[in-house]
């Protein structure tokens, strides 16, 4: 079958699936709708939390930049999973038995105060739009690839889509649906693994296969590509760090954190029947996201591997790269490249006009390297592969059969769309519900509250449907900002409202606006005021990563020791905090006693 | 044996110190900051310091966390503030 009607037939049929299995799951019975995990046993149920988790950064994303920035890459993978420990340790059990349903509620109660949790809720505001401008970068990227045509319109299509998704979003918060949601998209990022690391080394197992030898030859796979990016003039792969290894050290921080803090992740572990369910829910969680994380260095490695191999015909087997008849022919390309083309993702530029195509680190400060392109009459890398293609790419580079393309189409697509609506949720009822009704409007009826969720929403993805036009990064690079700001300001808050009975309001109050406003500071300077190209202003903070060379996506750890260090100051000369919230938070502190939070708020 | 809630938080709060050293040790420590001297011992493969950033330290972090609610379930259970 053409693998256009494939790839149409198999997204539709996810569609179908997850469709059906919310009209029977409401059938069945509406009542615990909100109680998610009230009824679902903890494996399911830490399916599903899997499945809003990874989101088209995660899944799209993520191993293309690993793929480009090697060794250095691991910082994404021990940031996005390492975040769950501190969940289990430090909030999840605590926050569960506080018996709160969102993170600005936890906050009003905590710090007796509506203007504490103003702030939270104008923190999650912020981190939201930035992760949804990242899911949108995901978005476009795929459906782009998966209706033939170019980004932008990729992006306005996905716009549209996604709008409908969340605002008829019945399918949301149905616990089954999310585990169906999981398990297409992990067979969609799993199956292509194995194949590919199959026909690289014989093992079928992509974990052991990255460690392994290469087929048919006497090195393992990782020496072999070390060999063949350094011989193009990259860094070698398996130890080239991302930026300085102080930047990597609180990058990987900044990420964790700012999992811990990540609301609509959180929010699932309210829901739990009971504390000591919430310590491990965070472990089955932990399971399900592992197994696509594990897989997503193997995917990174081969994909490069097969791309070189694909331009280059002596890269795999270790011959001379430079020879005069390696580099691969434009006109012979594959199939793959062609429809890539039509993107705008993948470019070609013909720079010696040999009809051939030649792909190298043509900026490297390797004068050896320089010096054999230049005997080679290559003038310039002529290829540009942007990362956020690699993992949607990565069957069609290794010349898989048209059905598993398609499946990775219907993954990328159920990744994106799942998250990107879970945050137009979180989004709708912060703005509605914690903002309008409980602060500025509180006579706003239930019927005005919903009309004004959904303007917050659609006003939401119009922003950021728009900046993602124009992306800050790559779509996993967008999504780290998003976490900076989640482990400036949410963290924090919630740490010191349980591991410090004495913190008051005022100290939250400014913890969290001094760590928010320092980090999107220094963001802003690099990335443009509220992302708007143009609008960034290096010069003010004397250049680029000008922080003891610690860049915007890292620097959530800056921003969240600042929170600390405020709070904690401004709490020693403002009025102790109250006896009454002194003893709560003890009661917190054990799990006797804990409610089934139910219903609704 | 002092059950207050004192002794009982002493203890979660010693618990939570063990566990955070080895998340720290096996992601920021084999991971990243020694990384580079533990590249030249090979699993298979693999670099251990890449293994661990790459592979290793995850498998740790979901050992951790059910090692984690096991103990702290005792714990409960010993100073008696369990669910009931």
């Amino acid at each position: 079958m053409e693998l256009q009607t494939l790839t149409y037939l198999v997204v539709g049929l996810t569609f179908a699936i997850y469709i059906g299995i919310a009209v029977w799951a409401r059938a069945g019975s509406t009542s615990d709708f909100y109680v998610a995990g009230g009824g679902v046993p903890p494996v399911m149920n830490g399916m599903a939390t899997a499945a809003d988790w990874m989101s088209a950064a995660s899944f799209i994303s993520m191993a293309g930049l690993i793929s480009n920035m090697g060794y250095g890459g691991g910082l994404f993978l021990m940031g996005w999973t390492g975040g769950y420990v501190l969940m289990a340790m430090l909030l999840a059990p605590y926050l569960r038995k506080f018996g709160k349903f969102t993170v600005p509620s936890f906050v009003a109660e905590r710090f007796y105060s509506n203007g504490a949790s103003a702030v939270a809720v104008v923190c999650l505001l912020t981190m939201s739009i930035t992760y949804i401008i990242g899911q949108m970068t995901g978005v476009g990227v795929t459906f782009a690839r998966f209706l033939g045509v170019t980004n932008e319109m990729g992006i306005y299509i996905g716009m549209a889509i996604v709008f409908a998704y969340a605002v008829f979003g019945g399918m949301k918060g149905i616990t089954y649906t999310q585990v169906a949601q999981y398990i297409v998209l992990i067979s969609a990022y799993t199956i292509p693994a194995v194949f590919i690391s199959f026909q690289l080394t014989g093992n079928p197992i992509p974990q052991l296969g990255l460690g392994s030898g290469l087929s048919g030859q006497d090195i393992s796979m990782l020496a072999r590509l070390d060999q063949v990016v350094t011989d193009l003039g990259f860094g070698k792969y398996t130890t080239t760090t991302a930026g300085s290894t102080l930047n990597m050290f609180v990058y990987t921080i900044s990420l964790m954190i700012g999992t811990a803090g990540l609301p609509h992740v959180i929010i699932r572990f309210f829901t739990v029947p009971t504390v000591a369910a919430a310590r491990s829910s965070a472990g089955w969680a932990l399971v399900f996201i592992a197994i696509l994380y594990t897989t997503a260095p193997a995917v990174a490695a081969m994909a490069r591997l097969n791309l070189h191999s694909t331009i280059n015909s002596a890269a795999k087997s270790g011959g001379d790269m430079y020879a005069a008849d390696a580099s691969l022919v434009h006109a012979e390309r594959p199939d793959w490249m062609k429809r890539w083309e039509t993107t705008g993702l993948l470019k070609w530029q013909d720079k010696n006009n040999d009809g051939r195509i030649q792909y190298y680190n043509d900026k490297t400060k390797n004068q050896a390297v320089l010096d054999k392109a230049a005997a080679a009459g290559w003038a310039g890398s002529e290829l540009t592969v942007n990362a956020d293609i690699i993992v949607l790419a990565n069957p069609e580079i290794a010349l898989l059969p048209n059905w598993v393309i398609a499946l990775v189409a219907a993954g990328g697509v159920a990744a994106a769309l799942s998250t990107a609506a879970g945050l137009l949720l979180a989004i709708s009822s912060a703005f509605s519900h914690d903002l309008l009704k409980k602060i500025w409007m509180p006579n706003l009826s239930e019927k005005g509250e919903l009309r004004a969720g959904k303007i917050a929403m659609a006003c939401a993805i119009v922003v950021a449907g728009w900046l993602g036009l124009n992306p800050p990064g790559f779509a996993a690079g967008t999504v780290a900002l998003a976490f900076g700001i989640a482990a400036s300001s949410i963290f924090p808050v919630l740490m010191m409202g349980i591991f410090n009975k004495k913190m008051n309001k005022e100290g939250a109050i400014a913890g969290m606006i001094a760590g928010i406003s320092i980090t999107l500071f220094y963001v802003f300077a690099h990335k443009g005021i509220f992302f708007i190209k143009g609008t960034d202003f290096l010069g003010l903070i004397g250049g680029a990563n000008s922080f003891f060379g610690i860049t915007p996506e890292a620097f959530g750890t800056i921003g969240a020791l600042t929170n600390f260090l405020v709070a904690y100051v401004v709490s020693k000369f403002t009025p102790e905090c109250p006896e009454h919230i002194q003893h709560l938070v003890e009661d917190v502190r054990t799990p006797r006693g804990s409610k089934i939070i139910g219903g609704a708020h | 044996m002092d059950t207050s809630g004192k002794a009982y938080w002493h203890a979660v709060l010693k618990l939570i110190g063990v566990h955070l050293f080895i998340w720290a040790l096996v992601s920021y420590g084999f991971g990243i900051v020694f990384a580079p001297a533990l590249n030249n011992i090979h699993l298979g493969g693999y670099p251990l310091g890449f293994w661990f950033a790459h592979q290793g330290s995850m498998y740790i972090f979901i050992a951790l966390i059910f090692v984690f609610a096991k103990l702290m379930g005792n714990l409960d259970k010993k100073f008696n503030v369990n669910e009931q």
